[in-house]
């Protein structure tokens, strides 16, 4: 049986018209853009190409906004250092706790060196507090770095409304969009947003190639030196094959925009609703009324994910996890124990993210797979009886930490 | 996903003696939910013989969790409860041809279930006060408070001292910052790899001096003896078994048995005696005496 992917926030597969428009620059195209000669001339001109292309999909006023980087995280590390240096009296950041490693980490680590962290904390259906928001916001913070869409729940954040409320006070704003990019309409130059990470490979673009767009007179400083490449922003020799594939893969992404909003999101809602008709004592995680039309967390509650992922994959269906079990930590992920969901149910969390290539066949299999897999996961689970939870099951079982 | 054996794979996919075992006359209930690994073992011991004549299982947790439940039923099924004690999670995991290095912790909540199951039965209270911590060494599963306790117990100061003692750090080497953290916190500073301090003396030194084998052994009781207060503070203790060449037998008790600090508790001692003696040698749990 054909393999059902259901993982696209963790990575997409590159569409065939982007590995065909990359070939030749791996081949005959192979000259460094730099150079005067007519082999370096032709690659300059398929960038520039590349850079109007995602240009568009993210609705910038210019294509000098958009820098190449090597990944998503790079664009954010960039941006969050890049306003600590050039307002060195400014020590604080604004982010929230639900926020990619890419992020968190970062700021855990800016920390030791003096940098005042703020993360803003989200509710039960992750959603921050726009109050708490506004209270944070003064001229000792540096940037406030928010995520458009959440990777593992796809709940979208205001980001527009929380450019807008930083700009009036002066302060950068940055959003993380990777998820965000090719499933959500963009459209930066009506917007506040100085800055933007965004990922090839979350759109089917390939992997090891980013983008930071910034904003025209934003006070910046590069992360790397060295080059004149990117205009001085981001030195190194362009990866042009790569920034050639996302440049299509964006034009493909404009294109589907809408498919992404009606046929994949339709999928999604199919999904969702028949593995929650089917299985008692799970729920969908995140924002309903605000989130990615391609992404689906559920909660199985008295199983851990592990097990779930590794009898889906005995089907040939593959989706992730969050818990982090399967990442090498022990604790749930960040994100579910950040929304107030218990152990019990976090640990149990699958994450289905689909995108256009997924069909409804592909969606029925899944639902007629997971009742089953649940079913014997739970008849294993010292929480569970015959057809139900056991009474009180946090009192009934009281494990010692082993 | 993890590179787990077919054994694993198997016993995961088709669990042996899941689910709740009617008349179970020892439970022992472990693991943490926060950690996302609980255990339920029953048993069903004959109260003459006490041969444990059926085992079961309930388990929430991953694959591998799933796995070393199911592996350990099957080893202690119709042994008694003297010879099912021997077991060590690294017979859980030789029974199940390996587990991934991440994943050693779910055999070691299979042995204190049955310790804890076994505790059940015969009305004892077993406990474990080891503290939760978070996972700082992702190869060898040592948490934050165990390196910590580490750390002070004996006075460490330097990374390679803590790999020495916990093998926390000695796998990917990702956790170095975390631990200098932690070196950091308890010592107020970090000190430098080269710091003047000999812990193993050469081995072929010219001018040891020899020991008589009654001076010797006094020597390693007196180390020992140097080590109790640490130990019991963590509510352990230690007692000298056997003297053989280089292998010296030592019995831990209390909360040093069984959990995840026998292995650390029992590396710190055997750093200590090869300092004290002077000498190369092997520390290990009176259970290995026993298997000859
Ligand atoms: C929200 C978010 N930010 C950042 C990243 C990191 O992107 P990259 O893998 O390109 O570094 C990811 C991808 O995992 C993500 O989901």
């Amino acid at each position: 049986m054909k393999p059902i992917y259901m993982d696209n926030n963790a990575t997409t597969a590159c569409d065939p018209a982007v590995v065909r428009a990359m070939l030749p620059f791996f081949t005959e195209q192979f000259g460094n853009a730099s150079s005067i000669h007519s082999f370096g001339a032709e690659v300059g001109k398929a960038l520039k190409q590349a850079r109007e292309q995602v240009q568009s999909l993210l609705g910038a006023a210019h294509d000098s906004e958009i820098v190449f980087t090597s990944c998503g995280t790079e664009s954010d590390a960039t941006a969050i250092l890049s306003a600590l240096k050039a307002n060195p009296e400014r020590r604080s950041i604004i982010t929230t706790v639900v926020e990619h490693p890419a992020i968190l980490t970062l700021c855990d680590h800016l920390e030791k060196e003096d940098v005042t962290v703020h993360r803003l904390r989200v509710d039960r259906r992750g959603r921050i507090d726009l109050d708490e928001y506004k209270s944070l916001l003064s001229n000792r913070v540096a940037i406030v770095s928010a995520m458009w869409a959440n990777n593992e729940t796809g709940t979208l954040f205001p980001v527009e409304e929380m450019a807008e409320l930083a700009h009036e006070k002066g302060i950068l704003f940055h959003t993380d969009a990777v998820q965000a990019v090719g499933k959500v309409a963009i459209d930066l130059k009506a917007t506040r947003i100085d800055m933007l990470s965004c990922s090839g490979h979350k759109l089917h673009a390939p992997k090891g190639i980013g983008v930071l767009y910034l904003r025209r007179n934003t006070r910046f400083r590069p992360l790397l030196r060295g080059g004149h490449q990117e205009r001085g922003r981001r030195a190194g020799t362009e990866n042009s094959a790569s920034i050639v594939g996302l440049g299509v893969a964006c034009e493909l992404a404009q294109q589907h925009l809408e498919t992404e909003n009606t046929t994949v999101k339709a999928l999604r809602d199919r999904l969702q609703r028949g593995i929650l008709a089917r299985v008692g004592n799970a729920f969908a995680n995140g924002d309903m009324l605000h989130r990615l039309p391609n992404t689906a967390s559920i909660a199985f509650e008295y199983v851990e994910g592990e097990g779930i992922l590794l009898l889906l994959n005995k089907q040939g269906i593959a989706a992730s996890s969050g818990s982090a079990c399967t990442s090498g930590s022990l604790e749930p992920s960040h994100v579910m124990r950040a929304m107030g969901i218990p152990y019990t149910a976090a640990h149990g969390t699958i994450r289905f993210s689909l995108s256009r290539y997924n069909t409804e066949e592909e969606v029925d299999r899944v639902i007629a797979a997971v009742p089953t897999i649940i079913a014997q996961l739970r008849k294993l689970s010292p929480y569970w009886n015959v057809d139900g939870p056991v009474e009180n099951p946090e009192q009934a079982f009281q494990p010692a930490y082993a | 996903m993890w590179d787990y054996s077919e054994k694993v794979r198997e016993h995961f996919f088709n669990p042996r003696n899941s689910g709740p075992l009617a008349g179970a006359n020892g439970i022992g209930d472990v693991g943490s939910i926060k950690c996302g690994d609980a255990l339920r073992l029953m048993l069903k011991v004959n109260p003459d013989s006490e041969v444990i004549e059926d085992a079961h299982f309930q388990t929430f947790g991953c694959g591998s969790a799933i796995a070393s439940s199911s592996a350990l039923t099957e080893i202690i099924k119709s042994k008694t409860l003297d010879e099912a004690l021997q077991v060590s999670n690294q017979d859980i995991a030789d029974f199940l041809d390996g587990l991934p290095p991440e994943k050693m912790h779910c055999s070691v909540m299979g042995r204190e279930a049955l310790h804890a199951a076994v505790a059940n039965y015969r009305g004892e209270v077993w406990s474990d006060d080891h503290k939760e911590g978070d996972l700082v060494c992702k190869c060898f599963a040592i948490d934050a408070v165990m390196i910590e306790q580490t750390i002070r117990g004996n006075n460490l100061k330097t990374m390679a001292d803590v790999t020495n003692y916990t093998k926390a750090g000695g796998g990917c080497s990702s956790c170095h910052e975390k631990i200098e953290d932690i070196l950091i916190a308890v010592n107020g500073r970090l000190y430098s790899e080269e710091a003047p301090q000999k812990r193993t003396p050469p081995v072929e030194s010219p001018v040891k001096p020899q020991l008589t084998n009654y001076q010797r052994i006094r020597k390693i009781e007196e180390t020992l003896e140097a080590l109790r207060p640490m130990l019991q503070r963590d509510h352990g203790d230690v007692t000298l078994v056997e003297v053989d060449g280089k292998k010296i037998y030592v019995a831990l008790t209390g909360a040093c048995q069984g959990c995840q600090m026998e292995s650390a508790t029992l590396g710190g001692i055997q750093q200590k005696l090869i300092e004290a003696l002077g000498e190369l040698l092997q520390v290990l749990p009176v259970a290995a005496l026993a298997h000859g």
